[in-house]
């Protein structure tokens, strides 16, 4: 059982390799399409960023709201290539890590190879179960966006797939 | 005249509302565990993942997915019954809108396609009524993430594009979903009628129990058929790769133009929800 920890190091994301299943402790930030547009619409105008991306890892997940006495709700992640249009744009500006579901395009592959960045993916849907790997939740930014406010959640062990290693390598590559 | 009162309709729909998003269906937990006999590694860790992720759900009392979808309803009303107390319509919204919010569900629906705005009580749903002989009333309620339902899509084949053209469009179409939509998936299939009448049972094919076929022996054979097609691409639970793409393949068929031949394709996650209550 392979873990890692936050801050990713160059050193822990040269030692992924595509296809391992990883256990993450740490902290991560959530954030899906409409903090994504936003950021990149601030990033445009040079204003300020509400969190800083260096060395970061971003979840594409918007969860279901806290139960009482409750961590958080059901989290998992979405579908990674709609996030495709602002990912290397963040990754330019230091974000080291991202997790989501499914196959993304050449530009952000290029950018996880260029920047030595790395991509997990997660199977959907399986959220309860997730859920239960955060110890922590608060919201950062953008509260008005109610699921896709940015929050600051630390997780212990949770499971991931490394989906696309800084070598080039994609899981979804499969011969079919 | 049988009356239905529409308080009713909002207690029930709230009811369904917190308890599909939290129970997976016996057919689709009998699927999985089935799929476990055929898998293995990484595959069958995945399977075993989901059938957790059930017990967790049920445990805790929380949505099975941070997705608990956009909901889609089906009325049948007979046209011997009578609703009074108000609007049915307005009935379903506010079910919906006590159980989104009583079961702590994610809200996502947005007021417009473009400016975005969120509703924050996850309405309206979107609610296809059948009018019926007799006292029947019966109401379907089915929330869809949007993983799945953005990987659905619809094409109007041309009559000579035939069965070949028909699985040769549902393949292309599955391949390059991949593991976007959830798999192992369900994969519902509405062909011929028109343009919005494929597309409707297309997502009625969804709401078929697992392990029932097409009552056409004709197309009950073409299911099978189709099934075990798209489980050799090789996607798997997950798309990590194995041999269980698909759960099932369900076709609903409706007469059509002799010009066309319409084929929409409607996919579900492996925990594609659906309940119905009578009243």
């Amino acid at each position: 059982m392979k873990e890692i920890s936050t801050p990713l190091t160059d050193d822990i994301i040269k030692s992924l390799k595509v296809g391992e299943t990883v256990y993450l402790t740490g902290s991560i930030y959530t954030a899906r399409d409409a903090a994504h547009k936003r950021l990149c619409e601030m990033l445009e105008k040079g204003e300020p960023m509400p969190i800083q991306f260096e060395g970061q890892i971003v979840f594409y997940a918007g969860p279901s709201p806290t139960p009482p006495g409750a961590v958080i709700g059901s989290i998992g992640p979405t579908t990674a290539v709609r996030m495709d249009k602002y990912s290397p744009i963040l990754i330019e500006k230091g974000l080291k890590a991202m997790i989501g579901k499914g196959i993304r395009g050449e530009e952000v592959k290029k950018a996880v190879i260029d920047h030595t960045g790395v991509y997990f993916a997660q199977p959907g849907g399986i959220a309860a179960l997730m859920s239960k790997c955060v110890t922590s939740l608060e919201i950062v930014a953008f509260e008005d966006l109610g699921t896709e406010a940015i929050r600051k959640l630390t997780v212990e062990k949770m499971p991931l797939i490394v989906a696309l290693d800084c070598y080039g390598g994609d899981v979804y590559n499969r011969q079919l | 005249m049988k009356e239905i009162n529409i308080s009713q309709v909002t207690e029930n729909v709230a009811k369904l509302c917190i308890s599909s998003n939290i129970f997976v269906a016996e057919d689709i937990k009998k699927a999985l565990e089935r799929a476990l006999e055929r898998e293995d590694d990484k595959a069958k860790n995945i399977i075993e993942s989901m059938l957790e992720n059930a017990k967790q759900a049920e445990q805790y009392r929380i949505p099975l997915c941070q997705d608990t979808g956009m909901v889609a309803v089906f009325v049948e009303l007979g046209q011997d019954v009578r609703i009074v107390g108000g609007s049915l319509e307005n009935a379903i919204n506010e079910g919906i809108r006590i159980g989104y919010e009583d079961g702590y569900l994610r809200k996502s629906v947005v007021k417009d396609p473009l400016r975005r705005e969120n509703t924050k009580d996850n309405t309206p749903a979107v609610i296809h009524y059948t009018v019926v002989e007799g006292d029947t009333f019966k109401v379907t309620i089915s929330p869809k993430g949007f993983g799945s339902e953005n990987m659905s899509t619809l094409k109007m084949l041309m009559p000579s594009d035939g069965l070949e053209g028909i699985k040769k469009f549902v393949i292309k179409s599955i391949v390059e979903a991949d593991s976007n939509p959830c798999p192992p998936i369900i994969v519902g299939l509405g062909i011929g009628g028109t343009m919005e009448k494929a597309a409707i049972m297309s997502k009625q094919a969804l709401l078929r129990e697992i392990g029932t076929k097409n009552e056409d022996e004709y197309w009950g054979k073409i299911e099978d058929e189709l099934l075990e097609e798209i489980n050799k691409t090789g996607i798997g639970p997950a798309g990590f790769g194995g041999r269980t793409t698909a759960l099932a393949v369900h076709i609903n068929t409706y007469p059509t133009h002799i010009a066309g031949l319409p084929v929409a394709l409607n996919i579900g996650c492996h925990v594609t929800r659906h309940m119905a209550f009578e009243l």
